[in-house]
């Protein structure tokens, strides 16, 4: 376990009980915090501590692990080019995170993305509709219980 | 052209006009006119395009077949060139630029990927576009060189030479 990094320290004098857990590996720095403060630490990232660039945005099927999902966000400050990635860890069905449109535009296709292929609900997105898959598509095709090869064609045999 | 043959009278070769007058079938005339002016449609969606490229290019040039004339409207061309991976959601779209196209018309499979899905067997690819449209030349490779597209290319030349337009016997378009 290493020490905890300065942007850990201001998150958690705002907020004291937000971050879970901490650790960094060749210089890969993650908190996992809580999702329902996620909005808060994401203002308090941009706004004060410089992560002005959201990098990416994803999310990662553990199944069976216990928590089974993990929705994942890069960010970096494009002035010291530091990075930090948070986590967050849920078990339910449907992983529901509020959506960070509001901070990054570029929010908005990664979240529908992320929908789209893991099933991951973004509270507060604006349109939260597929949008690598088509509307009739059903199921999100990078969970680990959807079958590898079973094809949902829009027309033509199913193999 | 080794398909004509000099015009004779009751076994006599015509002096008159030898070198200026031969005889054919309608069927050989026409399949021999269709061969030389294709126009294609390329369907191009991945890395194979790139191949696609290459062909049509100077080095290759593949003008040199009578087939170069690219046209993006389904109505103006008779050969569609799928060329890379079709995934299911835009698979309409080829059934559609497919059926647009007028007939007489012919389908080259270009590569792996939309010949059967090629390394993609997955949620998301067509395996194979012989599932939602008829194909007459497939061209192996991932992705194939342009010999190998010229070669495709060439016998589907000698399958267009080669089909019956006239009588009942004929290929029947689809």
């Amino acid at each position: 376990m290493t020490d905890k990094f300065p942007e850990q320290i201001a998150i958690e004098k705002k907020l004291p009980h937000a971050v879970y857990d901490w650790h960094a590996q060749h210089g890969d720095r993650t908190l996992i915090i809580d999702g329902t403060h996620l909005l808060s630490i994401a203002t308090l990232l941009k706004e004060q501590l410089g992560y002005n660039f959201l990098v990416d945005l994803t999310a990662v099927d553990y199944l069976p692990r216990k928590p089974r999902f993990e929705v994942v966000y890069h960010f970096m400050n494009l002035e010291t080019k530091a990075r930090l990635r948070l986590k967050i860890q849920s078990d339910e069905q449907v992983p529901t995170v509020p959506s960070l449109t509001s901070l990054w535009p570029i929010a908005n296709w990664y979240e529908r993305e992320c929908w789209d292929l893991f099933g991951v609900k973004f509270e507060g997105h604006p349109n939260l509709k597929r949008i690598m898959l088509y509307e009739e598509f059903k199921g999100h095709p990078l969970r680990k219980d959807y079958p590898k090869t079973k094809r949902q064609p829009l027309i033509g045999p199913e193999n | 052209m080794s398909t004509l043959v000099k015009p004779t009278a009751n076994g006599h070769e015509l002096q008159a006009l030898e070198g200026s007058v031969y005889t054919t079938k309608f069927d050989k005339l026409l399949g021999w006119a269709r061969k030389y002016s294709l126009f294609q449609y390329p369907f191009v969606t991945a890395c194979c395009g790139m191949e696609f490229m290459s062909t049509a290019c100077s080095h290759y040039d593949i003008d040199r077949f009578g087939a170069a004339f690219p046209r993006f409207s389904p109505r103006q061309a008779d050969v569609l060139w799928v060329v890379g991976t079709i995934s299911h959601k835009i698979a309409p779209v080829l059934k559609t630029v497919y059926e647009q196209m007028a007939e007489p018309k012919w389908v080259v499979s270009f590569g792996a990927c939309a010949s059967c899905g090629g390394p993609y067997d997955n949620y998301a690819t067509v395996q194979g576009i012989d599932t939602i449209i008829p194909v007459d030349i497939y061209i192996a490779g991932c992705p194939p060189r342009p010999e190998a597209v010229l070669d495709g290319l060439l016998k589907l030349q000698e399958l267009i030479q080669n089909e019956k337009h006239t009588g009942t016997s004929g290929r029947g378009y689809k």
